[in-house]
């Protein structure tokens, strides 16, 4: 049997997700034991032409160049699977599809001109048929882990499709809402982070997106009643996942 | 044969973060254009954190750099606070101070053993150096893992922590907690030790660099979280008057925002701190520093590897110290006030110094954003570097002269994600 090769790809994005994968220091090194790494550019300057059996994929798509690069990678992929809100739902840089762009791009840059920037912020998703999504800004080294692992042996990975309010349950944390009265998003936001939020204290803010099935009109009263005026409300959905279906088109939106 | 030219180009640099290529063109024997590009594409944060509350900024520049988050984290909460009027207590700064060593000690071991080392050993990656050393391999994996550590006790999770917030944290670690920490701590610091005598080996080309230096300084002890700035020169000034000094603007041959410090070309990063404040570092890594052959400062940009490595035991002690003298504030999390006006926030992120300033309304929200990363700031230096090196080896093939400019790149730590907001976007074919 030959080993199956890996591929890590990036498109607009911080590197966090993909630094994610060489966070895993007890196992980077089992992991290269049993997978190729063909392509990995932060990590390496070996680089093996396709085709891939995993390809990791971060980052979103605001280039032109981008739209041709990700089919050019699909098609080089048996399996590709997307790492982060960034690749799953667009990103915080998503916020300019609400926006003017040119705007954006004249506040930023002194000669606007020499950017060339699509108007958009999309998934990947949005442009080619995707294997799985791991969700998070950043994703979990462990549920990464258990994507690769699951994708090596050939079985459906474990990411149970849950909201943070389970992870909370699991930890044996207090919940913040009820107890503190503190404006939490972990009813309607995607499990998988462990809870880190509530740990702290502090609400979750709803960086792995939105969970199957949140009531939202539920949450937004819930979280007008521990004090958030209807802006706060807005900004508080508007940031890692704003172009996320389920957290972008709340009818409040401004 | 002097009539003709030549290009060195790399369409993907290798081992840095984000996407950017290098390209150097030598026309009868001189060097003509060297370039670091830059085809990362922007993402416009400056323009999205308006009307943003200032109790958000932090959490949304952390998303500039997925390496450096608790630098975006912690220059934008010291400029917010001072745009507040509000400055923290001793035990916070401290506790910050302590989250920062977690990241100055995984990043740099990160760069170290996964990025640079690499290159001077001849391999294509870490993966094919461990089937060489897997013993050294293992010493780094195990040293950024202890940075890891640290980022999550203090911050919630090593990659964008979560814990930060104006005024202080969410919450402050009980001293219990803390404990485990300090034993990993411990083994650290031989692993650091250990980390600056393997690289003070390797074999370094000979490359003197004659620019200005600016670095985060504080008057008595090596400056990572806050401060004032210093140049090698002498000349000092406070981060209000960052912009006084530093200027971006365009050269007539080049599209890139360039970043100027009174006129001149200056360098940031573990170079222009050791070189302005080595003094100030612990007797242990001072010690460290002289047994690899480094003096007082370090000009040499294939040697900021051992710089790193000594930094890295100085976070490692600075950790362990603010942990054994650890108190837990009584009010982590006090409400700050916002207030309009403007406010300077300065750190030494791993790979230089990152500067945020915020215009804010009485009510909160963001009236404007500016933030000036690292590699914005070193980016003409590292042109200016490619070219002298470039100049001075004319006689190399292409292959070799190539591989040159790539870890002259390296030498620096770029951090593309973070600089793309500034420069040129090429998108040339990959």
């Amino acid at each position: 049997m030959t080993t199956p090769t890996l591929a890590v790809w990036k498109f607009a994005s911080c590197d966090g997700c993909q630094l994610t994968l060489l966070d895993c220091e007890d196992e980077l090194l089992t992991i290269a034991d049993h997978v190729t790494i063909a392509h990995f550019l932060e990590a390496s300057s070996a680089v093996l032409p396709g085709p891939y059996d995993v390809s990791l994929v971060e980052g979103s798509i605001t280039t032109a160049g981008d739209v041709e690069r990700i089919h050019r990678i699909r098609e080089e992929s048996s399996t590709l699977i997307t790492i982060g809100a960034c690749a799953t739902s667009g990103g915080i840089q998503a916020l300019r599809n609400f926006a003017d762009v040119r705007e954006y791009t004249e506040t930023v840059y002194a000669s606007p001109q020499y950017i060339a920037t699509l108007g958009t912020s999309t998934a990947i998703s949005a442009h080619v048929p995707v294997d799985f999504e791991l969700r998070g800004c950043p994703i979990d080294k462990r549920q990464l882990l258990e994507v690769i692992t699951a994708h090596l042996v050939g079985r459906k990975p474990d990411i149970p499709d849950a909201s943070v309010c389970s992870d909370c349950k699991r930890r044996g944390l207090t919940c913040v809402m009820v107890a503190d009265g503190i404006p939490c998003l972990g009813p309607v936001t995607h499990a998988g982070c462990g809870a880190v939020c509530p740990a702290t204290g502090r609400g979750c803010y709803g960086c792995f997106g939105p969970a199957t099935g949140a009531n939202l009109p539920a949450m937004v009263e819930l979280l007008q009643i521990h004090g958030m005026d209807d802006p706060a409300v807005d900004r508080v959905f508007s940031t890692f996942n704003v172009a996320a279906p389920g957290f972008a088109g709340r009818e409040a939106r401004s | 044969m002097s009539d003709e030219t030549r290009r060195l180009t790399v369409a993907s640099l290798a081992r840095v973060e984000g996407e950017g290529a290098l390209s150097v063109t030598i026309q009868d024997g001189r060097v003509t254009s060297s370039q670091l590009q830059i085809y990362e594409p922007p993402r416009f944060f400056e323009a999205f954190l308006r009307d943003r509350a200032f109790t958000e900024v932090a959490d949304i520049t952390s998303r500039i750099c997925g390496i450096c988050p608790v630098a975006y984290q912690t220059s934008a909460l010291q400029a917010v606070e001072d745009a507040c009027g509000y400055v923290v207590p001793r035990e916070v700064a401290e506790l910050r101070r302590l989250l920062y060593c977690g990241e100055w000690i995984s990043s740099h071991a990160l760069h170290i053993y996964l990025l640079h080392a690499p290159d001077f050993l001849g391999h294509p990656d870490v993966i094919s150096l461990a089937r060489s050393d897997r013993a050294a391999v293992e010493r780094g994996l195990a040293l950024k893992k202890v940075g890891n550590a640290v980022l999550e006790a203090v911050g919630g999770r090593a990659i964008h922590p979560v814990n930060a917030r104006v005024g202080g944290f969410y919450r402050a670690p009980t001293r219990s907690e803390l404990a485990p920490l300090a034993e990993q701590l411990r083994e650290a610091l031989d692993l650091a030790l250990a980390t600056v005598d393997w690289v003070s080996g390797f074999d370094f080309p000979d490359v003197e660099l004659t620019h200005e230096l600016l670095a985060v300084v504080e008057p008595d002890r090596y400056a990572i979280e806050n401060g004032t700035l210093a140049t090698a020169s002498g000349d000092t000034f406070t981060p209000a008057q960052f912009l006084d000094h530093v200027e971006e603007h365009h050269l007539p041959h080049t599209t890139a925002l360039q970043a100027t410090l009174d006129g001149h070309l200056y360098l940031t990063g573990p170079l222009a701190r050791y070189s302005i404040s080595s003094g100030l570092l612990s007797p242990l890594a001072r010690e460290a520093a002289g047994r690899a052959g480094l003096g007082d400062t370090c000009r040499n940009p294939f040697r900021s590897v051992i710089v790193r490595a000594v930094e890295v035991v100085y976070a490692v002690e600075e950790a362990l110290r603010i942990i054994e003298g650890y108190r837990r504030p009584e009010t982590p999390s006090p409400e700050v006030e916002p207030r309009a006006g403007v406010g300077h926030g300065v750190s030494e992120a791993p790979r230089g110094l990152l500067y945020h300033r915020y215009e804010l309304a009485g009510d909160g929200l963001v009236r404007a954003a500016r933030i000036i990363p690292p590699t914005s700031q070193n980016q003409a230096v590292i042109e200016d570097d490619l070219r002298r090196l470039v100049q001075s080896r004319l006689g190399l093939d292409d292959e070799a002269l190539t591989h040159l400019c790539e870890r002259t790149i390296r030498n620096y730590d770029p951090c593309i994600s973070c600089a793309t907001h500034f420069l040129r976007l090429t998108v040339t074919g990959r």
